[in-house]
C-alpha cells in the first residue's frame, strides 16, 4: 500500500507511545500521532494539552492548541499557572512533542529567530510551553523533516534545550528530562547517544537509504552499529489516519 | 451592597475610561474569550505607545500593532495558531531597525509573571531556561540560590499591567464574572492588574452567580468595569456561544501579509465602524455558520 511521508511520521510517532503514558501534546503531527495510538494500541493514553484539557478527547481535528473540541468531553480542565506547575514541573508528564525550525547536532531546538537575535531574518513565533517541555517531559520527541536547513551542524538560537549548550553537557543542567531522545524525521529516526548526547541514525523507512538521511544533515551524521528499519504503516493505521483522524488533509500533505 | 453597585459601562466609555496612552494593556485569553471588541476600540479611540503584554499576541495584537498603538510587545508565543505568522509583528521586528521592542519569555515564564503579580511579590521562581539562549536574549530572566537546597532556580520579574481586559461568558453588574471551558491565565492576570474591564458576553442577575460560585473566576472586588457586548470575541470563540472562526484565522495569512490589505481591513471592519454592533453587521452569516450547540452539563448539589 502506498503511504505517504507524513503519513509514516504520524505512524512512527504514535509507535513511540506507550499506553497509559501522560503525554503533553501539540497540534498538527503529534497531535494526530497520539489520536492514532490512542486509537490503535494505547487507548489509556491521557493527553494534555498546554491551553488546559487534560485527558481530551476531541471529536473533530483540533486546528489550534485552545480548540473547543479539546475542552468538550475531557476529564478536566485547569489553567495554565497547573498546567506548567502542577503537571509538568511537578514530573507528570512522560512524553512531550515538539517540532522545530531548526534542530542541531546535540538536539537543540530553534523556534525562535533565524539570524541574529536583535535583527533577524526571520521572526518564529518563539518558544510556548517549549523550552519548559524539552526540560521537565521525561522524553522529548521531536517531529520534523530533514533539510540542511533545519538540520544545521549549530541553531541560529537554542530556544529548548537540547545534550550540549555552548560545549556544556546537559547533565550539568540537572534538568529534570531526559530532553529530545528521539528525532522523527521523514526518513528516518534519529535518537541521541546515551554519552555524548549527539544525534546518530538509529532507524531507517523502508527503501531509504543511509546517504539520503546525511544528505538532509547538515553535519557529519554518525549511525548505530545496527541500524533498524521501521515497518510502514499498517492498514489498519492509514485507515485510521486517512478516514477518521484527518480526512480533509489538514496535517497529512505529502 | 456589593451586588448591586453596577459598573457596567459602554465599550466607548470603559476604554476611555481605563485605557491611557503609555499604559501596560493585558487582553489575555488563551485562544478562548480573547476579547477583539476591546482590541478593536483601542484602536479607534488611537492609544499610542502602549506596551502590550499577553502570552499568545494572536491577530488582535497583530491588529493593534499595525495601527500603531504599541511601543513595546510582551510575550512567549507569536504566530497565528494552526496557521503561521502574524505579518505585521514579523514586519516590525525583522530586518536590521525592528520598529516594535520585544520581551521574551515563554508560556511558563508568563504564567510565572502574572502568578508572582497577583501575589504582589517581586518575583517567581521555577526550573526552567537552563542550556537556553532565552537568558541571553531576555536579560530579565535571572535566577536566585533557593535558601534551603542551594538549587540554582529560574527567575522572572513581576508582571503588574495598569489595565488588564477579560472576555467571559457572564458576569453581574458588580463585575463577578463566571467563565468555563479554557480559562488560560486570566485570573492571574486579573489579580496582578491595576484596573480590571470585563466583557461579557451576557449580563446576569446576582443570583445566577450565587447559585454556582465555584464557577466565578473573578470576584467583582478587583473589577473596575463591566461591558456587555455579545460576540465581543469574534473570531476567537466563547464555549457554550459560538465557535472559533477557524477560516478567519486561514485569511489572516493573505490579510496581514500585505500592508496595503491589512490596512484596508481595518479601515472597514475597525475604524469604520462605530463599535461592536456595526462589526457584526458587516459579517452576516455569523450566527449560522457559528453558533455553539447545545452541550449542557448536570448541575451539582450545593445544599448542606
Amino acid at each position: 500500500m502506498d503511504f505517504s511521508a507524513d503519513e509514516m511520521m504520524a505512524s512512527v510517532a504514535a509507535r513511540e507511545l506507550a499506553d497509559g503514558d501522560v503525554v503533553f501534546v501539540g497540534i498538527g503531527l503529534p497531535n494526530l500521532a497520539c489520536n492514532l495510538a490512542r486509537g490503535t494500541h494505547a487507548p489509556n493514553l491521557v493527553l494534555i494539552y498546554e491551553s488546559g484539557a487534560v485527558g481530551a478527547t476531541p471529536s473533530r481535528l483540533p486546528v489550534s492548541i485552545g480548540d473547543p473540541a479539546l475542552v468538550t468531553g475531557s476529564l478536566m480542565v485547569c489553567g495554565m499557572a497547573d498546567v506548567f506547575q502542577c503537571f509538568l514541573q511537578n514530573g507528570r508528564i512522560e512524553v512531550g512533542f515538539l517540532g522545530g525550525a531548526q534542530v542541531d547536532r546535540w538536539g537543540n531546538i530553534n523556534t525562535t529567530v533565524i539570524g541574529d537575535y536583535a535583527h533577524p531574518t526571520v521572526r518564529l513565533p518563539g518558544s510556548g510551553g517549549a523550552t519548559e517541555i524539552a526540560a521537565h517531559a521525561r522524553r522529548t520527541l521531536v517531529v520534523a523533516k530533514l533539510g540542511a536547513r533545519t538540520f544545521p551542524e549549530q541553531v541560529d538560537f537554542v530556544t529548548s534545550p537540547g545534550h550540549r549548550y555552548r560545549g556544556t553537557p546537559r547533565s550539568e543542567f540537572r534538568m529534570p528530562g531526559q530532553g529530545p531522545v528521539t528525532v522523527i524525521t521523514d526518513k528516518g529516526v534519529l535518537e541521541a547517544d546515551r554519552k555524548s548526547g549527539e544525534l546518530v541514525l538509529a532507524a531507517l523507512y523502508p527503501g531509504v537509504s543511509v546517504a539520503e538521511v546525511r544528505a538532509g544533515v547538515g553535519w557529519p551524521l554518525a549511525t548505530r552499529t545496527t541500524l533498524r528499519e521501521l515497518a510502514p504503516p499498517s492498514v489498519r493505521e492509514l485507515q485510521l489516519l486517512r478516514e477518521v483522524l484527518d480526512p480533509k488533509r489538514l496535517y497529512l500533505k505529502g | 451592597m456589593a451586588d448591586s453597585a453596577s459598573k457596567v459601562l459602554t465599550m466607548h466609555d470603559a476604554i476611555a475610561r481605563h485605557v491611557h496612552d503609555g499604559d501596560t494593556v493585558v487582553i489575555e485569553g488563551f485562544t478562548h474569550l480573547i476579547c477583539f471588541a476591546a482590541g478593536h476600540e483601542i484602536i479607534r479611540q488611537r492609544r499610542r505607545d502602549l506596551t502590550l503584554a499577553r502570552l499568545t499576541p494572536d491577530l488582535i495584537y497583530d491588529q493593534m500593532i499595525a495601527a500603531g498603538c504599541a511601543k513595546k510587545l510582551i510575550f512567549s508565543w507569536a504566530g497565528n495558531p494552526g496557521v503561521g505568522s502574524l505579518h505585521a509583528f514579523r514586519r516590525a521586528t525583522e530586518g536590521p531597525s525592528p520598529s516594535l521592542a520585544l520581551e521574551e519569555y515563554s508560556h511558563f515564564g508568563m504564567v510565572a509573571r502574572f502568578s508572582a503579580g497577583a501575589a504582589r511579590l517581586p518575583f517567581w521562581t521555577m526550573r526552567d531556561y537552563a542550556g537556553t539562549d532565552l537568558p541571553i536574549a531576555n536579560p530579565e530572566i535571572k535566577s536566585v540560590t533557593c535558601p534551603y537546597t542551594g538549587e540554582r532556580l529560574a527567575t522572572v520579574p513581576a508582571l503588574n499591567p495598569d489595565v488588564t481586559i477579560i472576555h467571559a461568558q457572564r458576569a453581574d453588574a458588580a463585575g463577578n464574572t463566571q467563565i468555563w471551558g479554557l480559562v488560560g491565565v486570566q485570573k492571574e492576570a486579573a489579580f496582578a492588574s491595576q484596573r480590571v474591564i470585563v466583557v461579557v458576553e451576557e449580563l446576569v442577575d446576582t443570583a445566577v452567580i450565587r447559585a454556582d460560585p465555584n464557577r466565578t473566576l473573578i470576584p467583582g472586588v478587583i473589577v473596575s468595569a463591566v461591558v456587555v457586548e455579545p460576540w465581543g470575541a469574534h473570531p476567537s470563540y466563547a464555549l457554550g456561544f459560538y465557535d472559533r472562526d477557524n477560516d478567519f484565522y486561514v485569511s489572516w495569512e493573505q490579510i496581514s501579509r500585505d500592508p496595503a490589505r491589512l490596512s484596508a481591513y481595518l479601515d472597514e471592519f475597525v475604524l469604520g465602524v462605530e463599535g461592536r454592533a456595526g462589526y457584526l453587521a458587516r459579517l452576516p452569516g455569523l450566527v449560522e455558520r457559528l453558533q455553539a450547540s447545545q452541550q449542557v452539563c448536570a448541575g451539582v448539589n450545593y445544599g448542606f
